[in-house]
């Protein structure tokens, strides 16, 4: 058994198989990760290269580490403290670090379907970090990951994804993945951050009312307001928005049923997010955080083999 | 002391050979039982580790027996998995399996249980693997089958089944009630 795909440029190109592969094999790294020793030989000749044209924390530091977990040599790049901040095009930079005998490339871009053109022009596996609007996939993953941890499954589960779903690239991997394997979704936010049309093209549920959502789902994945992608103002204020789609504690108890709340990072507290909320016992935001390296690993491992060569 | 018995290795006509039947199986594994238990007599020192995913079949067979054999006394008892720690990682993928060692393996005396040793290099995988989890005072390896003479590290099994002679284009195969249906070991010729 092996992954259907060369790269993870999106949950897209993914089929059901590869998706419990990946997640079947995460499961394993989990394990790995409780030990004495969190380090496994496994890509001791792989060197990778993270490529870093947008700002990152969770995601950045989540793949170097399972990068170094599995052994690998790493090499860093961020594009505001490089030759890109010079002139020189994406392609270049990318060739000029494969000609030092990189094997893998994980790279973040800002602009959606970077690493698919990236893909077209080098023999080196890409990781999509996240593209743009577009997608992140491992974020997808993560999540599911974590989903299936806590309840056991995803098929027949109900999933809310509240927020801005229009900027969100986590939103569309989640449907993508979420659809894939079978559970159910609806997006909620406000109409101004919610694309036209999405019931139809994704087959999922869209809502405008934040408690009707939440009555529905077993779990609430809530997106961060993405202030840097919002050119023109689509809600009136951040303290309006808070007060129509921000959770809340009492929102959360006049329910009568425990919902589990997740979050991809950074939160924006007291806007998506009260903070009792986040820290509450219904979170499982750090949860998906411990759970990323261990799926990154997964999903690097998986890739590395040249199976076909 | 293990059999050993060659005259299969020239019998050209039939692509297949028994090497032990059902019965056999039994017998062997009881044997390997009481020789594990020769040198363990505090069990509470040592822990048994069978190696994912082939080798769970015969440790949890072996370890049935020692508590047939010593009721009532606590048997430490691990799974693990090597693929990780595999020297083909980039040439093959191999699907992980579970690894499950809820105890800690320092200073204890560890045996590592698996069904074939054939090159050796799953064994030095798995002491790789192993040490990952702490140091063990010692470490001491039980197989059901040696190829012996086929060996790629200098890797030698302190518990043997039955070792062989074979050559490279035959294949043993192991066959298990859960997974196979019977119980048996052949040796195949290709």
């Amino acid at each position: 058994m092996k992954l259907s795909t060369k790269h993870l440029l999106g949950i897209k190109d993914l089929n059901r198989e590869d998706i419990q592969l990946i997640l079947s094999t995460a499961q394993q790294f989990k394990e790995v990760l409780q030990r004495p020793v969190k380090k496994v030989p496994s890509l001791r000749d792989v060197t990778i290269v993270n490529l870093f044209y947008e700002n990152s924390t969770r995601t950045r530091m989540s793949f170097e580490l399972a990068e170094r977990r599995l052994s690998a040599d790493v090499l860093n790049f961020a594009a505001s403290s490089s030759s890109a901040a010079k002139g020189e095009t994406l392609l270049d930079t990318v060739n000029n670090i494969l000609s030092m005998k990189v094997d893998m490339v994980v790279m973040r871009h800002s602009a959606s379907g970077a690493p698919h053109f990236l893909a077209k022009h080098i023999p080196a596996a890409i990781v999509n970090a996240g593209d743009g609007i577009n997608e992140h996939p491992t974020q997808a993953l993560l999540d599911a990951f974590s989903m299936q941890e806590k309840l056991g499954k995803l098929e027949g589960l109900k999933v809310a994804i509240i927020g801005d779903i229009m900027h969100s690239r986590v939103a569309l991997s989640n449907m993508y993945l979420l659809r894939k394997m079978g559970a159910e979704i609806m997006v909620a936010g406000p109409p101004t951050l919610i694309p036209k049309y999405i019931a139809e093209a994704l087959d999922v549920r869209v809502e405008y009312n934040l408690e009707k959502a939440l009555k529905w789902c077993d779990v609430a994945n809530v997106l961060r307001i993405q202030l840097e992608r919002q050119n023109q103002p689509l809600f009136s204020s951040l303290r309006e928005y808070n007060l129509a789609y921000g959770i809340k504690r009492k929102l959360l108890e006049k329910l009568g049923k425990d919902i589990v709340i997740m979050h991809p990072g950074p939160i924006n507290r007291g806007v998506e997010l009260d903070s009792d909320v986040a820290d509450g016992p219904f979170s499982i935001i750090l949860n998906q955080v411990e759970n990323g390296v261990a799926v990154r690993m997964a999903v690097l491992y998986l890739l590395a083999n040249r199976d076909d060569d | 002391m293990a059999t050993r018995d060659n005259s299969f290795i020239f019998n050209k006509n039939s692509g297949l050979k028994t090497i032990l039947s059902e019965q056999q199986l039994a017998l062997t594994v009881k044997r390997l039982a009481h020789q594990i238990l020769e040198n363990h007599l505090k069990l509470s020192n040592t822990v048994i580790i069978g190696l994912q995913p082939r080798g769970i079949f015969l440790s949890d067979r072996i370890v049935a027996e020692i508590r047939k054999i010593l009721p009532g006394e606590t048997i430490q008892y691990g799974k693990l998995d090597i693929t990780f720690y595999r020297d083909d990682v980039r040439k093959s993928l191999h699907i992980a399996n579970a690894t499950d060692i809820p105890f800690s393996i320092e200073n204890r005396k560890v045996v590592l249980i698996d069904d074939v040793l054939y090159t050796g290099r799953t064994i030095r995988a798995a002491l790789d693997a192993l040490l990952d989890f702490g140091r063990p005072s010692h470490v001491s390896l039980c197989v059901l089958i040696d190829r012996r003479f086929s060996r790629e590290l200098p890797i030698q099994p302190d518990y043997a089944g039955k070792v062989i002679d074979t050559i490279i284009s035959q294949k043993v195969k192991v066959c298990w009630k859960e997974k196979d249906t019977i119980e048996q070991v052949i040796l195949l010729d290709s």
